[in-house]
Formats: C-alpha cells, structure tokens, sequence
C-alpha cells in the first residue's frame, strides 16, 4: 500500500509516494535522486549507506520512510559542492582519502556525525567514531589522517 | 609488416590505430582512451598524465574515456597490475607519435623546420617566426587515420612536468560530492530493477519453485523461471527486492555434494587427486620435478606447512549491471573488468554476432579481481530479454555476492629448506596444492565462464578447469624464490576436485606463496641465529631488492623495536611475479597472550614500481594492499557446512575494521627512466608473512596457517607453553 511521505532532505522538503516499510535508502536514491547513499549489506554492517537524521548517524538501509518523515535527513550531496566543499569532503580530497570511493560517502558523513560530537578527537575516538563503517580497498590510513585534517581544519 | 607491429610497446601491438587512443577534439580539449578501466586504482588520473605530458598540453584540457566495445581498443581484462605497464607503455607512444605528426603538420604550415617547433600547452610556436598554430586548428577535429609506427620517441625522464608529481585523482571529486560515479547510480529511461535467486550452496539445482506469492507484490512485472535459473523483474527496487525474498522462501534446492569439513580443508586438499606439475628456472613445466634428498652436509634442514583457507574478493557493492535489448542487439552498463571478454562470452550464450553486442565500462565499488560483475551483466540481460528488451539494473544482494563470487581459492605449502655449512640455504624445496585461480569468462563457445550459463535451459556448461601453464599465472605466481640459492625444486599439485567456483584474486598465487617463502626464511634466519634482514640481504644479488628491503626496515625502525612483551618486529619482501615491482613490508605487531588478539600497530611499506607515474597512486596502492592484506591475515576464511556456504554477510565474513587497522607509512622509490612495473598487488604477500614474523618476534609463536584469530591464536600459544 502506497502512502505519501513528507520528508526533508538537505534542507528541502519532498513528498514521496512510497510503502511505509519502504528502506530510506532506496526512496532517497531511487525517488528522490540522492545517489551518494550507498547499498552494501541492508543491515547496518558496511555504514556504505550511512545519512544523517536530525544530525545523528544512521543506516538509510534500515530506517523506513515512515520513520523518516518530519525529521531532517542529511546526505553527502547537502554538505558541500566542488565550489563550496565542507572541510570534511576537502580534507578527504586533499589526503586522496579512498580508492574505489563506494563508502566514501558513508565515512563522510561518520565523520560529520564524530566531529559534530567531538571536534578534536584523539585516535581511539576516531577509530570508534568510524568503527561501524567498513572500507574494503584499504584506504583507512589516508581517511585517519583526513579526519584529523578535517578536525583541525574545522578548528581553524 | 607483421613483424613490425609486433614490436610496437605495449598494447599498440594489438591496437596500433592511433585513433584508438587520442582524439584532439575541436572544442580544445584532448581525449585519452584506454581499454583498461578505473577501479580506484587510479588508472584514468596516471594514463591523463602520460598523455598531457608527450603532448605538451595541461591536465585540465585531457578528457578520458575507458574501455567501451564500441569505442575503445580491446585491451582484454584489467588485471595482473599490468595496465601501466601496457597501456600507460602504449598512451606514451601514441601521444609522443600525435604530437609528432602535428608537429611535421605545423612545419609545413608556417613554413618553418620542424626543430625550431615547440610547444605550449597545445600551442605550437617556431623561434623562428612569430605565427603560431595550435593543435586543435591544425586537426579541425579530423583523426589521425594511421597506425602508430613507435618511431617518436617518447621524452626523457628529466624532461618530464607532470608523470611523477602528485596529481589529485580525477574520479574522486565525485565519489566525495555525491554526483553520480558508479554504474549503481545509472538510471536509464523506463529502467527496470531486477534481482537473482540463488541457493546457497554452489551445486544445487531448483527442484520447484511456487511463485504465486511473489507475483501478487504490487509492482513486479515478471518472475522468470529458466531450469535453475530464476529471477525477478519489478517497476521499484524495493518491490524486486520483497519478491526475491518471496521467491526464496518458496524455492526448493535439491542437496549439492557434501562439502569438505572446513576444519580439515588442508588435509583434504592435500589427500585430493592433483595434477602434477613442475617449475623450472620459474617457467612452467608438465614434468614434476625429481624428489630429492637434503644435502649430505646441511647443517640444518627446515620443513613446514603453511595454508590458507578460500577467502572472498569482498567487494564493499554487490555486483551490478543494466542491460536492454534494442532490435535484437544487446547493450550492457557494466563493471566488468574485460568488456571485450565479456562481449565475447555474452555472444557464446545468446548465440549472437559479436557486432550486436555493446558492453560499456562503468566504474563500480573495487573487487580486487574477478567478481560476480561478469555474471550479474548476464542475469540482466536474461531478465531484460523477458521484459521486451526494457532496460533492467540488477544488483546483487549481500549474500548473493558472498555465497557466488568467485572465491580466491585455498591453498597448502610445503617447503623444505636446507642451511649449508656456511648458514646459507643450500637447497629449496617447495610444493604447492591449489585448486584454479584465472577462471575469467574465455573465447571457447562450447562452454561458458558465466554463471546463469550453466543454470538455464540450453546454456552452457561450466568452462573448464586446468592449471595454470603461463609464467607467474595462478598457483604458481612467486612459487618460484627470488633469492639467490644454489638448488631450488618447485613442484605444483592442481586438485581436481574443486567444491567452489574460484577465480582471480588479487596476487592470485603469490600471497600463499610469499606468506610461505617469507616465513621460511625467517624462520632459516633463525635457525642461522642471524638477523632476518642480514639473512635475507645475504641471499639477495639485485640491487634495486636489497634497497626495498633495507628501506622497510629503516621506515619501521628496526632492531628499536620496544622491548615490551608481547610486542615485535617482523618483515618481508618479494618482487610481486619475480617480474614487476619491488616490494618489502615491516610491521610492528602486539600480541595479547590471554586472548590470543593480535594488533598491528604499524606498518612500514616500501615498493619500487620504476618509473613512478603517478607516486601519490603507487602509495595508495601499497598502502591499501597493506590493510587489506591485514584483513585477510587476521580475520578471513570463507565458512560451510558440508550442505552450504555460512559466510553470507560481515557478520559471518568479518573484514578489518577502522578500529583494527594500522596506519601506514609508505615509501615509493621513484625510478625515473625504467619500466613501468605493475604495482597493484605487491604489498599483500609480503604483509601477511610480515606479521607472522613479528608475531614470533613477540610471543616465540610461528602461525603457519591462516586467519590468525584469537581462537586459533590462543591455540596455538598454548601449545606452546605446553611444549
């Protein structure tokens, strides 16, 4: 059963027509044209799918719609641009912090979700700060040193 | 003619039109094609390099297109860390060649000898004259209609600007911005979604299915059912999604053959009927070698067993393809390592010309080797063809990806090894039990290397499995030693019974093999009562080894390890194929003794990939080989019953995590001028030995069989304390 949703994303809001157990995941990436949300497992064991809701970190593979609605959800798309990128997406630019990049996005938006709480984390709270986000190309060296990048530059 | 294109570099020799690799557009801009592809290796950022630097032209105007059927050279399969050695090799060619012919062009033009040219950024000035012509006016976006001859040689190194510095990768701004990057991300007018059911244990057949239930979901278009083929076509993802697990619940598999015991798989495997073969000089032999003796003199004689178990490429997005048929011909979005093998299997199942199909290379989440990503190209373009030829994106599941990628296959070592008089090995004897590696879709039309293949009515059976014959492929890849001894015997066992579908996984043979070799000598070191690293430089005649080695050691600091217990020091090194890049891996370990956890604090990398192209890229590649070669050392096994695979998800497969994971320090040792050696899979050999080593540097322990859990850890210690 199709129902309508009222959902604000990135600061804009949408009305999707979805079922209620619908995974955000799939409403985000597949109605609404957020692709940076990522399908890797659909149960919250990768963090590839990782958004923000009311600025907590969550698995868009495990949240329905319906749980979704009313709340502000985050994307990557919402935190910066090429032009204008958030210190987070440059420090990861400026460290080549990936290889294949398919969860990255997820480890960005960790990242904001950890420094949000923390701004000046020590290694151990980055490590636990992104412990639910997995990496598989072994580009892990390079995002530690991205988030501390992105922590001193947000800093200023 | 013929023998002179066969000594055209790298991939010209099979694609020497210049047209297949630059086009000088009208708009000012260059485009760069290469039939290799980007997997986060940073292909397309190195081969813009190579191009902008033998054209004179800057980076920002290079455009780059990768391996398309309808567009680009047939370059078969990105693999085996060669594509900067033959692509990159080629791009250099062509390029210099283009900026030649432009330059003749040029000369005649403004009436000037072609050695007063130069050139600025696509702007071709002569000091002898003041008018200039750039070479989007000379071309006026005609083709260079010729094949490359290799006589413009390329530049000298220390001419070069822009191969060797570190240039921002230029896939990665959107993969951090969220714009669409991935052949996930594709939406093509009227796409459909489709999903696969498959059982859980390789060999089972679909006895009966009931579908009623899954096609009463709103929104699905079409179950197919084809033998043991079935899947599902809807108009949302979501519903494709519930009526695959609708499908699931009410299929029925009949029982595969009994899989082996997994906590016996190395006794089963060396038990199992092989084929013999042997190795001789590192070149392949169908002769095994002689079984010989120990030397009469040695002073010691060493014998071990080292195993690694099946483990998964793991790719972090399961397999993904969109396919549609437009007036009976085929086009496919996928992220297949080798369109142009992809092409021609595809051609093979549906019976079709090869001209009637298009693959397109889209980059997808990295695999590290042969994944499900050929396969699920097939799945959607079985499921399109059942939906009018309507576009259909699949992506795999989780489980579908663990239970049937292609695993990288289990294998046992045996080295025996014998110190001379004078503490140096004397005699080298290795076996290798493997089953196949290289198990990518092949040409031969009466079988297939495609998965639903085999499944549905009137496909194609399973291609056949054999070992692997060609220098440093399969099992034998770093069987062979690359030390100086005076007696080496390498013999290979192929088991013919293979209870998974296997394939390639990056450095195919050669992390077995190097884990055993680097374990080996350091344990011969021991033995010796000599420093590893002196023991290894003492067997070590190449220079440009030696000064790997001796830079991983100095990184990490050796001999200053903390003299903390449970903490210690270990290394290794191996030139990846005894053909491409240098590599040596230090590691500083700790080991907790009670629960049998191993940490790796740190890790020091150091590879000499000659020319460096693009550093920046080498590091990443080290680096990430490091990490992921940590992962498998410590964490993974495939796991089964004898009725199924249970590694279905991270829950059951656990990968390292950001919480486990060492940093990194890599040191990349630019050799401007020599080769381009592949790079991409050197350092994961070298880390795992590395690691066993400094793990009995810490606690006294050898584990010679992978993962290195804590239970097997724990294990192992307490055996022994008991002695």
């Amino acid at each position: 059963m199709s129902e309508q949703f009222k959902l604000t994303i990135n600061g804009k809001s949408h009305t999707v027509s979805a079922d209620a157990d619908t995974p955000l995941l799939y409403v985000l990436r597949n109605d609404v044209g957020l692709v940076s949300p990522k399908y890797g497992c659909g149960q919250e064991q990768c963090g590839a799918c990782n958004v923000l809701i009311d600025g907590e970190k969550a698995f868009s593979c495990s949240v329905s719609v319906k749980d979704a609605a009313g709340k502000q959800v985050t994307t990557l798309e919402g935190l910066g641009t090429p032009e204008q990128p958030h210190p987070i997406q440059a420090a990861f630019i400026a460290e080549q912090a990936a290889q294949c990049g398919y969860c990255t996005s997820g480890l960005i938006i960790a990242t904001k979700a950890l420094l949000d709480k923390n701004p000046n984390p020590d290694m151990d709270a980055i490590r636990v700060g992104l412990q639910d986000n997995l990496c598989r190309c072994g580009a892990h060296s390079r995002v530690f040193r991205a988030v501390r990048r992105a922590a001193r530059e947000l800093a200023g | 003619m013929a023998t002179e294109a066969k000594r055209l570099p790298g991939s010209l020799r099979n694609n020497p039109a210049l047209d297949l690799w630059i086009g000088i557009e009208t708009d000012g801009t260059v485009t760069v094609r290469s039939g290799k592809i980007e997997i986060g290796q940073g292909l397309k950022t190195a081969a813009m390099q190579v191009a902008a630097e033998e054209l004179d032209v800057n980076l920002s105007r290079v455009r780059i297109k990768t391996a398309d059927t309808g567009e680009t050279a047939d370059e078969n399969v990105t693999s085996g860390s060669r594509s900067m050695e033959v692509s990159a090799t080629a791009l250099r060619f062509a390029a210099a060649e283009c900026r030649g012919i432009m330059l003749k062009m040029a000369a005649e033009k403004l009436g000037v000898p072609v050695e007063s040219l130069s050139v600025e950024d696509g702007a071709i000035r002569s000091s002898e004259s003041n008018q200039q012509v750039t070479y989007w006016d000379l071309m006026g976006g005609r083709k260079f209609g010729r094949d490359a001859t290799a006589a413009f040689p390329p530049k000298p190194p220390q001419a070069h600007r822009v191969v060797g510095t570190r240039v921002p990768r230029v896939d990665l701004p959107a993969k951090v911005f969220g714009a669409p990057a991935f052949i996930e991300d594709l939406r093509l007018p009227g796409m459909l979604h489709g999903r696969i059911v498959r059982p859980r244990h390789q060999g089972a057949a679909l006895k009966s299915v009931d579908t009623a239930a899954a096609e009463k979901i709103p929104g699905v278009v079409k179950v197919l059912r084809d033998g043991d083929f079935l899947g599902v076509v809807a108009e949302t993802e979501i519903a494709a999604i519930r009526a695959r697990d609708a499908l699931a619940t009410n299929a029925r598999w009949s029982a595969g053959e009994p899989l082996p015991d997994e906590d016996h798989l190395f006794e089963w495997m060396m038990s199992q009927d092989t084929v013999e073969y042997g190795c001789v000089d590192g070149v392949h032999t169908d002769e095994p070698p002689p079984d010989t003796e120990p030397p009469a003199d040695a002073k010691a004689t060493l014998e071990q067993i080292y195993a690694k178990p099946f483990i998964l490429h793991g790719t972090m997005g399961p397999s993904c393809a969109v396919a549609e048929w437009k007036g009976g011909k085929l086009i496919v979005h996928t992220q297949s390592q080798g369109v142009f093998p992809l092409r021609r299997a595809l051609k093979n199942v549906f019976r079709m010309e090869e001209d009637d199909i298009r693959c397109i290379h889209m980059e997808g989440a990295g695999v590290y080797g042969h994944s499900g990503a050929d396969d699920v190209a097939l799945d959607a373009a079985l499921l399109s063809r059942a939906v009018d030829g309507r576009p259909v994106r699949i992506q795999w599941m989780r489980d579908d990806e663990h239970c049937w990628e292609p695993f990288g296959t289990a294998m046992v070592t045996k080295v025996r090894a014998s110190l001379g008089p004078d503490n140096r090995v004397a005699d080298w004897r290795f076996d290798v039990w493997s089953n196949h590696h290289g198990n990518r879709p092949k040409p031969k039309s009466t079988e297939s290397g495609l998965l639903a293949a085999r499944m549905i009515e009137n496909g194609l059976p399973p291609q056949s499995l054999g070992p692997a014959k060609d220098a440093e492929a399969g099992e034998h890849r770093n069987a062979w030693p690359g030390y100086d001894f005076p007696q080496i015997n390498v013999a290979k066992h192929f088991i013919k019974a293979h209870p998974f579908r296997c394939s390639s996984l990056r450095g195919l043979g050669a992390f077995a093999n190097v884990f055993a070799i680097e374990q080996m000598m350091d344990e011969l070191a021991h033995a010796a009562g000599e420093d590893p690293v002196t023991f290894r430089l003492a067997h070590m005649s190449d220079p440009r080894a030696r000064f790997a080695l001796e830079a991983a050691r100095d990184a990490i600091g050796w001999g200053k390890a903390d003299k903390v217990p449970g903490r210690g020091h270990g290394i290794a090194y191996a030139r990846y194929k005894n053909t491409a890049a240098y590599c040596a891996v230090a590691v500083d370990v700790e080991v907790n003794e009670e629960t049998g956890a191993i940490t790796v604090l740190r890790a020091a990398c150091a590879g000499d990939a000659g020319e460096a192209i693009a550093p920046d890229g080498i590091a990443n590649q080290l680096e990430g080989g490091v990490i992921q070669s940590v992962s498998w050392t410590l964490k993974e096994r495939v796991r089964f019953t004898p009725g199924e695979i249970t590694s279905v998800d991270w829950e059951s497969y656990p990968i390292l995590t950001f919480r486990e994971a060492p940093e990194v320090e890599t040191v990349v040792l630019n050799r401007p001028g020599e080769k381009f050696l592949g790079v991409g899979e050197a350092s994961q050999g070298p880390t795992a030995a590395a690691i066993a080593n400094a793990v009995f540097a810490a606690i006294g322990v050898r584990l010679r069989e992978l993962p290195f859990t804590p239970e097997r850890v724990r294990k192992m210690i307490q055996e022994a304390r008991r002695g």
